[in-house]
């Protein structure tokens, strides 16, 4: 069991297995497709739980009981769904431009792989970690974006158009908020790569020992990603009311499918970067000098901690979608520019002023 | 400075106003029991039909077979699509001919269940059931008479 506390054990276990039977060359090809692989069932899971878990939430916040025919208390639902999505046929619009309306879904997911890439798991369970990880991270999840462009622009429709138009703006808009409420947690960890953030929590999380700037921060992170994974109050770019499903009206089938969990993909990862960067990650949760609770703190091994940590992040990211109407447009963009921009310059600097006085714990 | 603090109240407020909704949210997403969704076919057996539902219009008759319609009309022509028909009849009473009511025809299929005629009653003689199960295979059977075959007025109902 040793491996679940530290998986350097299983990656380097399966590392010199693999040396050991083919060339360096090779091992590195191998490692990569078993790690794309691992990823690929991760978010096909992931959209299986986050569908069934998302239709469960918003069913009891509205005093309804979601799915229950299918399986017992409906949990077999979204596998009849992904049948059905896969059985599917996949139209394309008469004037579509065919190669941007199928490229598109590629590009989301794409983007969506590469920035899972860098998440930290658990102790040494890590697919690539990079000196500038949240650096990388925010580059990464804003190219989703161009896919949403081209499906909205290859659809032929002006609907999707707007749809496409309008997450354009909001990405842009939003990812400045994301990217500097991540900074206010850089100034006092003096590093951008994610492990290193996650062992400089050991002795307790950023949102704890940062105190005010740091819970101000958490606050802009997560309206601004909710703003940024195109969910929750900030849905304008599908719109179901105004413009019927926005950028993937056109869309039907497999490719359907694809926009969807990449909604949930994205939805996930946002939700890991705020548990690493605010919660401290897989680090579990200390007091001071209680060694008692510490140590049976220890014993629930991190990745659990992790998945514990993202999953109350997208509880209340689902709490948000189900509670708030839609912003309008302009709304949105005030939000945005007049009061999230504003404070979150504030607070970076009242967050370097205690860091260089040494107010934080 | 007006200015300024104006928007600091704006954040004050705003937030205030979320976190409102949220503990609406919250508050029943924590109270599973005020779910009030039914699994109808599977809970046939115990399934109790809320008071104000209205299903169909009844004609209440007591234990000797009396209604207290007079045939007065009024709920026919309350009825704002024509699915209540009175059809009436003359009765000796003390000698004169008085109307009354022979058959209550009642066109459940044009029904909106809007209940305008209960309130229109001078009697109080219809109410609205809670039933519900209403389909049938054959149009016709959905034209019902109200009143039971042999039934009389309560006395003392003018």
């Amino acid at each position: 069991m040793k491996w679940l506390y530290d998986f350097s054990y299983l990656t380097r276990a399966i590392h010199e297995g693999l040396s050991a039977r083919f060339e360096p060359g090779t091992v590195v090809i191998l490692e990569m497709v078993l790690v794309g692989i691992t990823f690929m069932l991760l978010f096909a899971l992931l959209g299986l739980v986050l569908v069934y878990a998302e239709r469960k939430v918003s069913a009891v916040i509205q005093q309804r009981l979601g799915p229950m025919r299918v399986g017992k208390w409906g949990t077999a639902q979204t596998l009849a769904d992904v049948i059905k999505l896969l059985l599917k046929e996949p139209l394309i619009n008469k004037d579509a431009d065919k190669f941007l309306f199928n490229l598109a879904p590629f590009v989301i997911m794409i983007a969506a792989f590469m920035a899972i890439a860098a998440l930290p798991f658990a102790k040494g369970l890590h697919a690539i970690d990079f000196d500038i990880g949240i650096l990388y991270v925010a580059a990464v999840s804003s190219l989703g974006v161009i896919g949403i462009l081209l499906a909205g622009w290859s659809s032929n429709n002006k609907y999707s158009l707007i749809g496409a138009m309008r997450a354009g703006a909001q990405i842009i808009s939003y990812e400045l908020s994301v990217a500097l409420s991540l900074l206010t947690i850089v100034v006092l960890t003096g590093s951008l790569q994610f492990s290193t953030i996650v062992e400089s929590q050991a002795d307790g999380w950023w949102i704890f020992k940062g105190h005010i700037p740091a819970m101000i921060a958490f606050v802009i992170f997560l309206i601004a990603s909710t703003a940024e994974t195109n969910r929750g109050p900030f849905d304008l770019a599908e719109a179901e009311s105004e413009l019927t499903a926005g950028f993937h009206t056109e869309y039907s089938g497999l490719k359907f499918a694809f926009f969807f969990l990449a909604e949930f993909a994205n939805m996930f990862i946002v939700a890991g970067i705020g548990a690493t960067v605010f919660l401290g990650g897989w680090m579990p949760f200390h007091i001071g000098s209680w060694e008692g609770f510490n140590a049976v703190m220890d014993f629930i091994p991190p990745i659990f901690w992790f998945f514990g940590k993202v999953g109350f992040m997208i509880f209340l990211m689902m709490w948000f979608r189900w509670t708030f109407p839609r912003l309008r447009i302009d709304q949105l963009l005030t939000l945005e520019w007049k009061y999230l921009l504003p404070i979150n310059l504030m607070n970076i600097v009242l967050m370097a002023f205690l860091s260089l006085m040494g107010w934080h714990f | 400075m007006r200015s300024v603090i104006n928007y600091f109240k704006e954040i004050y407020f705003g937030l205030k106003s979320l976190i409102t909704g949220m503990r609406v949210t919250g508050h029943y997403f924590t109270h599973p029991k005020e779910i009030i969704t039914q699994q109808y076919p599977e809970n046939r057996e115990t399934l109790k039909m809320f008071e104000r539902f209205r299903g169909e219009v009844v004609l209440l008759h007591n234990e000797n077979n009396e209604h207290k319609c007079t045939g007065c009309s009024a709920c026919e022509v309350a009825c704002p699509n024509g699915t209540i028909e009175i059809i009436h009849k003359r009765v000796d009473v003390d000698g004169r001919k008085v109307k009354a009511l022979d058959t209550f025809v009642y066109h459940l299929q044009m029904c909106t269940m809007c209940g305008l005629c209960i309130p229109a009653c001078p009697t109080d003689a219809i109410v609205m059931a809670n039933t519900f199960e209403h389909a049938v295979f054959d149009r016709s059977k959905l034209t019902k008479v109200l009143n039971n075959p042999g039934s009389k007025i309560m006395d003392g109902i003018k």
